[in-house]
């Protein structure tokens, strides 16, 4: 176990790396950062101060080394926006998406995976209609519509939400349903064709043929094959909704999350908030595809670990 | 001659269809047979000849596009179809009838240990406890001859290899003490060594437990060897039927003769390998008549307009054909050297 | 719908296809599919879709009853038709502006195709080609451009492409680029499992041994079975790529006006949405069926390109049953 850990932190910390190289070389390279800082009538001389002061002058590979450096040690630097460090405010707005997302994924769970199992118990049949439905639905319909609509119907023809905000759990109810409900459609998709795909498994086969209720063979024997590839999707879909989904959300729903602060650190042009937030974002995607890799052999035991 | 009234499985007139997008398969067509307690049936044919499909129908296991059409199937004089049927299939289902598959390693869920796989048909059918079913199961590994029982119990199925798994899949059938043993192929995805333990296993529970079995096969050699009456299928009719060693050395139909005629013989070094001409036919279109009359070499006239009987043409033994016992006994119908 | 095809039929065929050769085979594939739309309402649904996108964005000029620029301040906010003091003139209603949206819906396709088709050749024509180098070259730069790959699809596509236009003014070429550099990946990786899997065929291993020349079997043996998927590829692409751009265009980082694209009319008209519903409505429900079209075109490319899936569909439809457990 051990060295299945170490293997997986350090490709962990490579996905990391590369993240910060590129957000590097982007910000870097590709626009110049200066002219996105200052304001536009910037004479020549304060844009060479200004540079000088950033340390934007010095080699690029120089800049490079001292940002890693600043990065082990954790210091990202101040925001401009707001003068204080970085991931001060970044660890101000994390625990408000972990609220958002986190329910979020749970009632996705709860919702799909029933659905999916029954859609495949009974093909052609209203779960499995609604599954399709769902599932299509979730594909087409874009996510910021969905919560402007349901905004539209719950808080504003019949009021019985409120549209915007942070602080009750009602406030929680429509941003944690516009999250979830396209990730349900997709998740009981998995689910169903997976539980089809198992049913029609020779073991599925023996477990009937020893008269074993069928209740136990589609819930212990079939689900439990079915949980692998629905593990999968749910571990995708947790990344999606926490590193780039709840940006949307957020926004929609003006829930001061993580994401929120990403689009207002961009209208803001504050690059070195933006620097912070995608860093934390990519530890978070590896610490999730870690655990979901731990939960893998926790189901299947033919899962090598080294 | 077995007591109608004593027989464990008794199939009647079953019919069973697929249906494709090319058309509908008539898998099996009017097959009827029984079994006695404690006998051993062979079923015979090539793939495609409905023997596979019989077992599921037997067992209640088939499934979409199939579909039982006809015929019945009776357990102890219960019969096993439609919704009564089914409530009793599922009491019966691996405690007095049970199967065994012919691929070990799908047969087997490989995310649960042999133990609960084995144990859980304890806990069902017999209402064990833990414990009583742990023990249980140690038995019937031991049983079936697999060493260090107590270790194996709690390994996975993917630690195993191909012949031990099927021991375990024996093992699993015999838990509840069935009385009939359905075995489908159970040395087809053997190595020849291991084919010939596992049979031997089979003969020997066989007698000791007292069990009837089931055993089908394409391999004549393999139900010689455990069987005491055999049938042979074709093309999903059952064609000829009697006890294993007079049908092998007196066959009363063709496409018998020719299976015999082409096993291949370690006693006759040197003679080219026979085959029967023709390959088997399409179940959407089968030929009219007799489905065999393509390819036989004694085919007459009505062998194309009419589908014989099965018909007792001497004392226990089925033949359903219109020239049944016809030609000598070496002579194999339709034989012709492989290729020509 | 069961067909039965007589003996009849398919002799009188086989006939015909061993007169005419492989010209003839297309033909039939053609003619099948054209049969397996018009009975299939799903697919049918799907490029009775896509075929309307084509035809608004090509003649939006003739179709669009206004000018989508045109202000009309005094004109803002109209509702629909249907409310009393709306009119057809303006069908769907107006926008803060006093622009029609209808029109603006109507020109609003030319930017969704625009977008999508130049991002799925891009990314499509890289990625392929990736895929067939790491597939066909094998090793090293193999592994190398496979761990790219990995490494780019861990990493949920939103944010970098937030990054890089943090930097870079937004415009339509710019989310053409970040939605490219988004999405090559997956062609690579399907291009690289059917070259690997064709590869492993004995016709093409001995193609290799007699000499033909890895251009020759490319064209030959990997190309005819790439364009089925990689066209079903391209197809379901297309929709996400619709949603993204909307998505990116409603954030403010997308298209810019005065270009018209349906999420960035979104993003307007969401400052209305207590008063003006239909400015965030209409667009939504443009995009939606987009998407739904394009999607719904995708999987019945996909049935129909694989006889197992048709096979699937005709057993259940013919049978009537349901559960997927036991049955008799």
């Amino acid at each position: 176990m051990g060295r299945f850990a170490i293997r997986r932190i350090a490709q962990g910390l490579i996905v990391i790396l590369g993240v910060t190289v590129v957000v590097f070389v982007v910000t870097r390279l590709v626009g110049d950062p200066v002219d996105v800082l200052l304001p536009l009538e910037a004479t020549e001389e304060q844009r060479a101060e200004f540079e000088r002061l950033l340390g934007f002058d010095r080699p690029i590979p120089v800049q490079f080394a001292d940002y890693l450096g600043d990065v082990a040690r954790g210091d990202f630097g101040e925001s401009i926006w707001q003068q204080r460090p970085a991931m001060e405010i970044v660890f101000e707005h994390l625990p408000r998406t972990f609220q958002l997302v986190f329910p979020a994924m749970a009632l996705m769970v709860v919702l799909a995976v029933p659905l999916g199992v029954l859609a495949a118990l009974r093909p052609g049949r209203l779960s499995d209609r609604v599954t399709v439905v769902l599932s299509i639905a979730g594909l087409s319909i874009p996510q910021f519509w969905l919560g402007l609509l349901l905004i539209i119907v719950f808080a504003v023809e019949l009021q019985w939400l409120p549209p915007l905000g942070f602080g009750s759990f009602r406030n929680l109810i429509l941003p944690m349903v516009t999250l979830a409900l396209p990730a349900v459609g997709r998740l009981a998709m998995i689910v169903r064709s997976s539980m089809i795909d198992e049913l029609n498994q020779q073991y599925v086969k023996m477990a009937t043929a020893k008269g074993l209720p069928y209740s136990r063979v589609v819930a212990v024997h079939a689900l439990r094959n079915a949980g692998i590839p629905a593990l999968t999707l749910t571990g995708w879909e947790t990344i999606r909704a926490l590193a780039g989904y709840s940006v949307i959300v957020e926004t929609v729903f003006q829930w001061p999350g993580l994401g929120f602060l990403a689009i207002q650190s961009i209208e803001r042009q504050d690059l070195i908030l933006l620097q912070a937030i995608v860093f934390v974002v990519a530890v978070m995607v590896v610490l999730i595809n870690v655990l979901v890799d731990i939960l893998y052999k926790a189901i299947d035991p033919r899962i090598q670990l080294a | 001659m077995s007591d109608p009234a004593g027989s464990l499985l008794e199939v009647e007139d079953l019919d069973v269809r697929f249906f494709t997008r090319r058309g509908t398969a008539h898998a099996i067509r009017g097959v009827s047979m029984r079994i006695d307690r404690g006998e051993t049936l062979g079923l015979v044919g090539e793939s495609g000849s409905g023997k596979s499909v019989t077992s599921l129908a037997i067992m209640g296991l088939i499934k979409l596009p199939g579909k039982i059409t006809g015929g019945d199937v009776r357990w102890k004089g219960t019969s096993l179809l439609g919704d009564s049927g089914e409530r009793s299939l599922r009491k019966i289902r691996g405690k007095e009838m049970a199967m065994v598959f012919q691929d070990p390693m799908t047969s087997l869920n490989p995310l649960f240990t042999i133990g609960t796989q084995i144990g859980e048909v304890l806990k069902h059918h017999m209402g064990m406890r833990k414990q009583e079913a742990r023990e249980r199961t140690v038995e019937l590994l031991e049983l079936v001859g697999i060493s260090s029982p107590e270790k194996r119990v709690d390994q996975y199925p993917h630690e195993f290899s191909g012949g031990m798994r099927q021991r375990m899949l024996i093992a699993m059938a015999l838990a509840c003490e069935p009385e009939l043993l359905i075995a489908d192929e159970p040395t087809t995805a053997l190595d020849v060594t291991i084919q010939a333990q596992i049979l031997e296993l089979l003969a020997d529970l066989q007698q000791r437990l007292r069990i009837a079995v089931l055993l089908i096969s394409h391999d004549l050699g393999v139900v010689a060897q455990v069987c005491h009456r055999i049938s042979v299928m074709y093309a999903g009719h059952i064609v000829e039927s009697g006890a294993a060693e007079d049908v092998f050395e007196r066959p009363g139909h063709p496409y018998t003769r020719g299976l015999l005629a082409s096993t291949p013989r370690l006693d006759q070094v040197g003679s080219r390998l026979t085959g029967i001409d023709g390959s088997p036919p399409d179940l959407v279109n089968p030929p009219s008549g007799c489905p065999f009359h393509p390819r036989c070499s004694l085919v007459v006239d009505r062998c194309s307009e009419e589908m014989p009987p099965l018909e007792e043409h001497e004392p226990g033994r089925e033949v359903a054909c219109w020239r049944a016992f016809v030609g000598s006994v070496g002579e194999a119908a339709g034989a012709g050297a492989l290729g020509g | 719908m069961a067909k039965n095809v007589t003996d009849e039929e398919t002799r009188a065929e086989r006939r015909e296809e061993l007169i005419r050769g492989r010209p003839y085979e297309i033909l039939r594939a053609l003619r099948s599919a054209l049969r397996e739309i018009v009975s299939d309402r799903v697919g049918l649904f799907g490029v009775g879709v896509v075929g309307a996108l084509v035809i608004l964005a090509i003649f939006a000029p003739l179709i669009a009853p206004k000018d989508p620029a045109a202000q009309d301040l005094t004109d803002a906010l109209k509702p629909p038709f249907w409310y009393a003091d709306g009119d057809f003139a303006n069908a769907l209603g107006t926008d803060s502006l006093g622009r029609d949206i209808l029109s603006r819906m109507i020109y609003g396709t030319r930017i969704t195709i625009l977008v999508g088709v130049s991002v799925v050749a891009v990314s499509g024509a890289f990625g392929t080609v990736m895929g067939l180098i790491a597939g066909y070259k094998g090793g090293r730069t193999d592994s190398i451009i496979m761990r790219v790959v990995d490494t780019q699809v861990a990493f949920p596509g939103l944010l970098l492409a937030l990054v890089i236009l943090a930097v870079i003014q937004p415009s339509a070429t710019t989310v053409i680029v970040v939605l490219a550099l988004n999405g090559w990946m997956v062609y690579a990786r399907m291009t690289r499992g059917v070259v690997l899997s064709v590869r492993e065929t004995p016709y093409v291993d001995a193609a290799e041994i007699v000499g033909c020349k890895p251009k020759r079997i490319i064209f030959r043996h990997i190309l005819p079975n790439l364009t089925s998927p990689l066209l079903t590829l391209a197809v379901l692409e297309f929709a996400r790529i619709i949603l993204a751009e909307s998505a990116l265009s409603f954030l403010g980082l997308g298209i810019q006006p005065p270009q018209v694209s349906w999420g960035l009319m979104i993003a307007q008209g969401k400052d209305y949405l207590f008063s003006a519903w239909w400015l965030v409505t209409f667009p939504g429900v443009a995009i939606s069926l987009t998407v739904l079209g394009v999607n719904l075109l995708a999987s019945w490319l996909r049935v129909v390109a694989d006889p197992q899936e048709r096979e699937k569909r005709f057993a259940q439809s013919s049978t009537h049953q349901t559960g997927a457990g036991t049955g008799t």
